[in-house]
């Protein structure tokens, strides 16, 4: 009568304090270079060795630059970041892979991909979209600096145990509708704090039948909902992704692991304090408008009228698209796009790519386009050119950055210029996000090349 | 950051905005620092800064009369962006308490783990109050962490206000979470004992 998320999150409770959290045990820590330093600083003030260091994982992701990664970062506040990231993890004996590293790249997307997010697990890092390893079926979530501290000195973080919702979508997906449609559809009907305190699990068919690329995808914008994470049961598809990989269980230990994993899913009469279903066949090619991840349409749609707006809320609606230099009831279809971003630990997987590839395939880039499609690892990067994806994009005209957060954030170069309007697969459309007075619409790998062939928004399902 | 709660009466600096994020509350280009220091510098900086670093007048942080270190804010702060960095800007520029009538879950831990109280209250309480401001910048707020109440001097109203016992007592004695996890490694060996 347990729901999966109380199965995992009892399972590594080591004490609960009276009228206060619980003490949890992680499996995993990851860190990158922006929100590790003042952590790493606060062990060396308190004196303090990290309590399981073969439990932490370092990288650095967020500055790294997404060309020439072989020289030195040019930009010296983003060189120290990563300089000191690779030195604390010196310091403190914890596993690091540096840039340029054949490891490296986005930490959401290595996790998995090495094998180190695994199903049952308790996995933090300083990073909301730390839920994205939810899809592996771990309980997986973001955390502040102090509390990646408390985890690199106790392996333990106190936390109030969040409420369970479960968010069913049954049916199939249409021509055209990814994951990220999906995850944008859900935002729209739940807002940004839709989910606030809980955590979700997502079931139903639709989810079931979705790749491991996809459910990572779906997974990672959880926190976009508010929600503290989203995980989806393991499967036989979690497991044929996992077997193999460099830190997947082997032999007999991979047999145990297997026949645990299978034991972790929510019991039949599992009572969750929040229920909600939606049907697949509602949800169309999905774009925003506005300026929070929440603020999204069908890309067919019109952007509400004010009147749609509940008053408390009209007048962040309507600076918000004084922000996007929209109308409310515009539509947006048409409308010129400068910068179309693939990428990000959203979408910068090789399906994303494979989707990409497969719309822009015998067109060519609007010239009007800048277009920077960055994979979010080296290892998506060997696969694209082992699939020959990198020979179909360049004959389109588009080329292949180094792998990195990118313009998901700016934090380095890949900075989208004021006014400008951006077509993008990550996962916020804040004010300044990817650049000061960057526009940003967020959208799908295929909604995303739709725009780089034709230079506006389009509907992919016209083009495909 | 670690100073002590007990009551705290202030003016305050109202934020009548929803959904304020993180990215608003510190831009990404400004994590780069290594350390915690001189981000209230930058605390909300696009909103409050012009391209050319003037700052815009109309932006509340720029007003004179408003002014106090209880920021009151829309619905759903601190959404979005898990950086603690937020926290360390808020604190930075000399904020102790926060008052919304919703947080973000992640911004709230980071809130108290740095020592800025998060006030939930009423979305009545919250819209009285930002009337009360907008009447008279010079209105008060009582917030008693010990009764864990909240109080709007202007008009005399009081909400309580929600804490566990726990965080309560580390705010009010300025404990932080890595004093109490380090004293109790027993438990945690023990843990991974039974769990190999």
């Amino acid at each position: 009568m347990n729901t999966l998320f109380d199965k995992i999150w009892d399972k590594h409770v080591v004490r609960i304090i009276e009228d206060g959290p619980t003490q949890l045990y992680i499996d995993r820590l990851y860190c990158h270079e922006v929100t590790s330093p003042q952590a790493f600083d606060g062990m060396r003030k308190r004196g303090l060795k990290c309590f399981r260091p073969s439990h932490i994982y370092c990288m650095p992701d967020h500055n790294t630059p997404t060309h020439d990664q072989d020289k030195p970062v040019a930009d010296p506040v983003s060189r120290k970041q990563i300089d000191t990231l690779a030195r604390n993890a010196g310091e403190f004996g914890l596993a690091h892979y540096g840039m340029m590293d054949k490891s490296n790249g986005i930490i959401h997307v290595v996790g998995p991909e090495k094998g180190l997010s695994l199903p049952g697990m308790t996995i933090v890092c300083g990073d909301s979209h730390t839920s994205t390893h939810g899809a592996m079926g771990a309980v997986a979530f973001g955390i502040g600096t102090s509390e990646v501290e408390m985890v690199m000195a106790s392996q333990c973080i106190l936390q109030q145990k969040p409420k369970s919702m479960r968010i069913n979508i049954n049916g199939r997906l249409g021509k055209g509708v990814t994951a990220k449609d999906v995850a944008l559809y859900l935002m729209s009907r739940m807002t940004t704090s839709g989910a606030t305190g809980f955590f979700i699990e997502y079931a139903g068919e639709t989810v079931r039948n979705m790749s491991m690329e996809s459910r990572l995808t779906l997974c990672n914008l959880s926190i976009e909902m508010g929600a503290r994470g989203g995980f989806i049961a393991p499967d036989d598809i979690t497991f044929e992704y996992i077997k193999g990989r460099e830190f997947a269980p082997k032999g007999k230990e991979w047999e145990e692991a297997v026949s645990y994993w299978k034991t972790l899913k929510s019991s039949d009469d599992a009572v969750f304090d929040k229920e909600l279903n939606f049907n697949a066949v509602n949800i169309k090619p999905t774009i925003t408008y506005g300026t929070n991840p929440g603020m999204g349409m069908g890309i067919d749609e019109t952007i509400p009228e004010l009147a749609d707006i509940p008053e408390s809320g009209r007048a962040s609606f309507l600076k918000s698209l004084e922000y996007m230099g929209f109308s409310p009831g515009e539509t947006l279809e048409g409308h010129p796009v400068d910068y179309v971003f693939l990428g990000a630990c959203t979408n910068g997987r090789i399906e994303d790519f494979r989707l990409f590839a497969s719309l822009v395939e015998g067109k060519k880039k609007a010239d009007s386009i800048v277009a920077w499609l960055v994979p979010g690892s080296w290892a998506v990067d060997r696969q694209i050119r082992e699939e020959g994806l990198d020979k179909v994009l360049a004959a389109a005209g588009f080329e292949i950055r180094q792998p990195g957060c990118s313009a998901c954030l700016a934090m380095n170069d890949d900075k989208i210029p004021a006014g400008k309007y951006s077509v993008s697969t990550s996962n916020r459309n804040f004010e300044g996000r990817q650049g000061p007075g960057a526009r940003t619409i967020l959208a799908s790998p295929l909604v995303a090349a739709a725009a780089a062939v034709t230079g506006k928004i389009t509907d992919p399902r016209t083009i495909m | 950051m670690r100073q002590k709660f007990d009551v705290i009466t202030s003016t305050c600096v109202p934020l009548p905005l929803e959904n304020v994020d993180t990215d608003q509350i510190i831009p990404a280009r400004f994590l780069k620092s290594t350390d915690k220091e001189g981000f209230g510098e930058n605390l909300f900086r696009d909103w409050r800064y012009n391209e050319d670093g003037s700052p815009r007048k109309d932006f509340v942080l720029n007003n004179p009369e408003y002014g106090g270190c209880i920021l009151v804010a829309g619905k759903n702060f601190g959404s979005g962006s898990s950086r603690e960095h937020a926290a360390w800007a808020i604190a930075g520029y000399g904020f102790r308490v926060v008052i919304s009538s919703f947080f973000a879950d992640i911004h709230k831990n980071n809130e108290l783990n740095n020592f800025v109280l998060p006030v939930v209250v009423s979305e009545t309480f919250l819209a009285e109050l930002f009337d009360c401001i907008a009447a008279n910048p010079k209105t008060e707020v009582e917030v008693n962490l010990p009764h864990q109440t909240v109080t709007n001097k202007e008009t005399g109203n009081t909400e309580s206000f929600e804490i566990n016992g726990y965080k309560k007592h580390c705010l009010m004695n300025g404990l932080d979470d890595i004093d109490y996890l380090i004293q109790n490694k027993d438990k945690i060996e023990e843990w991974e004992q039974r769990n190999r």
